[in-house]
């Protein structure tokens, strides 16, 4: 097996463990796997990000503008967005490179089952889409290669109509944006909404109220990365 | 992996302004370009497939179950993955070797030119340079200008280090010129295309010359006269009809097969290969001694001076030393009884985190004996430096005196006077041709022709004692005792 990232051999280290139980075949060397910063201690319990307190700037500012209406429950986030990782998204999402998306397979599925542990078993995962033009560009969707490696049920049942970039956008412009989703069909189960970046949380927060507002009960979010 | 910014031609062109095919083919001949990379309306692109201008070529090739990138060249295993696409729905191969160009995917063909052919012009007198040539430099020069004029098919030219390569080209490229050629000097390093660009433009003005590598401003590649990282000849396809590759035996030519795949290929079938080292690798020497590669030798430098003969400083204590990022002893006992001390010094150190902290010690260390007077008169740089270019230039112009580096340095610069030293020279990363380079460093100026060259170690290594046989060796060629 080769790393993914810089593709030199990954010689397992032998234990008594793995010599009566195989491990998973690694995708990163250790190397690699070392400079994903993983986020830990204090955070914000409802966005993930790191904090003192228990709710973040950011997360009051969304109450006060919707009136304590937010139809997001809450994001949790499994990666800080360093300097590496921002190497690695622009690798795998911008230039295409899909297999890199199998490094995070193991801890994005680990981290999930720690957290959502009072998850009900009809739960079902919702890939945040790709616009028809990125994709035909792209020719993958990185929430939905994210969104599959959980060991939930997940369905497309939202699709995106606007076409510009989120990371282009500053703050400001991002907030002010109309939703840009609509839906084909309606759920009536808790989703969990899957994407790579919670930034401003203004296209969670888009895709959450549509599905609220098709009698969706309840939605969560959880990301690989905590802009 | 490459690390190239951006794609070549990603400045669209006006739709109201229609190219015809003339200018359309100065744009995209001798290039291998995916459809993202060709800045045309779909209209305008569609009416040139049509009409043969544009041919698809597959873009991954499968030879016995084994792919081939045809853009990098890449067979490696891990290097290629698949990908569901959504588009086709099917799973296509791409290529992640070179993915930072612009992903290869199998659905997506790669564009070449087919159509009419570019007609370079013809420089009656091209080169301003009014230098002269040593009767060694003139031989190398008549022998390549011969290969050029007469198509052969490659040669090697074996020029010691400060033999004044650059100059002996002069000759051959303005035959070339004179016959409407067009030409690429492709180099390893970024570096070295940066130095020789204004000199060439000097040297031919009338000429159009690009410089080619990653950030370079220039990115559409049109002119007559290409320089180029050997990075960029990966979106050529015959392009050239000279095609001289400067210290062929550098890294990272030498150990990643794509670079000489993308060199061959960006070359006419009947150009000529014009190879330029100072130390040939081993599979260049045996053709040489087998006869199978034509190559012309210049034994001496432009000054008529041998080259520096290193010499090796046993510190046992080597070790102990670098775990405290100090350099050795006998560094200290040499540095301050030096022949001339008003030498600048170039300072090579295995790996960047030893030159960062071999700064800090060197420097208080120096300041408490009141060896240098300033801390800005030591300074490091590695290959990753933003300031790199700045430094070296400032080195140059002797803004200070003691520079540490890597190997980044240890090619294709030049400095008028300066000590050479190596700590850790028995390091693997030394190895024999990085060694003879490093050492080719000192004495490269007439008014100061020759230099210490140290090796601090702890053992001999064969790279080393390899490495003074061949500069003795070359010296003795020379006819030098």
């Amino acid at each position: 097996m080769h790393c993914l990232w810089c593709d030199q051999v990954i010689i397992p280290e032998m234990s008594w463990s793995n010599i009566f139980f195989l491990d998973k075949p690694k995708n990163l060397c250790d190397v690699c796997e070392s400079k994903l910063e993983k986020l830990t201690g204090k955070r914000c319990k409802r966005c993930s990000r790191l904090s003192d307190t228990a709710e973040c700037n950011d997360c009051m500012w969304w109450d006060k503008h919707l009136k304590g209406q937010d139809s997001l429950n809450s994001n949790y986030s499994v990666f800080a967005y360093n300097s590496y990782m921002q190497e690695i998204i622009a690798k795998w999402k911008y230039r295409g490179d899909y297999q890199l998306g199998d490094s995070f397979q193991q801890l994005f599925r680990n981290v999930f089952l720690q957290h959502f542990t009072s998850l009900p078993k009809e739960a079902v995962a919702i890939p945040i889409p790709l616009s028809v033009e990125r994709m035909k560009d792209r020719k993958f969707n990185q929430a939905r290669v994210l969104a599959d490696f959980l060991p939930l049920k997940s369905i497309e049942i939202i699709t995106r109509t606007d076409s510009e970039k989120q990371s282009k956008k500053t703050r400001q412009e991002r907030l002010s944006t109309k939703n840009p989703f609509s839906i084909t069909e309606t759920v009536n189960k808790p989703v969990i909404l899957v994407d790579d970046i919670y930034t401003t949380g203004t296209t969670l927060r888009h895709a959450a109220t549509l599905l609220k507002e098709n009698g969706c009960p309840l939605v969560y979010a959880y990301t690989l990365i905590r802009g | 992996m490459f690390n190239v910014q951006s794609p070549q031609l990603n400045t669209p062109i006006h739709e109201n302004k229609v190219l015809n095919k003339s200018e359309l083919s100065y744009l995209f001949s001798g290039k291998l370009l995916l459809r993202k990379e060709i800045p045309l309306t779909e209209e305008q692109f569609q009416e040139l497939i049509s009409s043969s201008c544009f041919t698809p070529i597959p873009s991954i090739k499968k030879k016995l179950f084994q792919p081939q990138c045809q853009r990098c060249g890449n067979v490696k295993h891990s290097l290629f993955a698949t990908i569901p696409c959504q588009s086709c729905k099917t799973t296509h191969l791409y290529c992640r070797k070179c993915i930072e160009m612009g992903r290869i995917i199998e659905c997506e063909p790669l564009y070449f030119w087919n159509g009419p052919n570019v007609n370079w012009p013809i420089h009656e007198s091209p080169c301003s340079w009014s230098g002269q040539l040593t009767d060694d430099q003139q031989r190398a020069a008549d022998r390549i200008s011969t290969a050029i004029v007469t198509n052969e098919k490659e040669m090697l030219v074996w020029a010691v280090c400060g033999a004044g390569k650059t100059e002996m080209l002069f000759p051959g490229i303005t035959e070339a010129l004179r016959l409407g050629k067009r030409i690429c000097l492709a180099t390893p390093r970024a570096d070295v295309v940066r130095e020789l660009q204004p000199r060439l433009e000097q040297a031919f003005s009338e000429v159009s010359i690009q410089a080619l590598y990653g950030g370079s401003e220039e990115k559409k590649a049109t002119a007559q006269f290409i320089i180029a990282t050997t990075h960029q000849l990966l979106r050529f396809k015959q392009a050239f009809d000279v095609m001289i590759i400067d210290e062929i035996d550098a890294f990272p030519y030498h150990a990643d097969p794509s670079l000489p795949f993308s060199a061959n290929r960006a070359i006419k079938k009947d150009g000529t290969n014009i190879y330029l080292t100072a130390t040939p690798r081993q599979k260049h020497r045996i053709q040489i001694a087998r006869k199978k590669l034509p190559h012309i030798f210049v034994p001496i430098r432009f000054h008529g001076r041998p080259l520096p003969v290193p010499i090796f400083k046993m510190c046992s204590s080597l070790k102990k030393d670098l775990k405290k990022s100090l350099p050795p002893k006998a560094f200290f006992k040499w540095y301050k009884q030096r022949e001339r001390p008003e030498r600048q010094l170039l300072f090579f150190v295995p790996t960047i985190t030893l030159a960062e902290k071999m700064k800090a010690e060197l420097t208080i260390r120096l300041l408490n004996e009141g060896l240098i007077k300033k801390e800005s008169e030591i300074v490091f740089v590695h290959a990753s430096d933003q300031d790199r270019t700045e430094k070296v230039n400032q080195f140059r112009q002797k803004k200070m005196s003691i520079l540490i580096t890597t190997t980044i340095l240890e090619r294709g610069v030049t400095f008028p006077s300066v000590d050479v030293v190596i700590v850790d020279a028995g390091n693997r990363i030394f190895d024999e041709a990085a060694l003879v380079q490093i050492a080719g460093r000192a004495g490269r100026s007439p008014n100061d022709p020759t230099g210490d060259v140290l090796f601090f170690h702890d053992g001999k290594t064969e790279a080393m004692v390899q490495a003074v046989k061949s500069i003795i060796a070359m010296n003795k060629r020379g006819g030098f005792r």
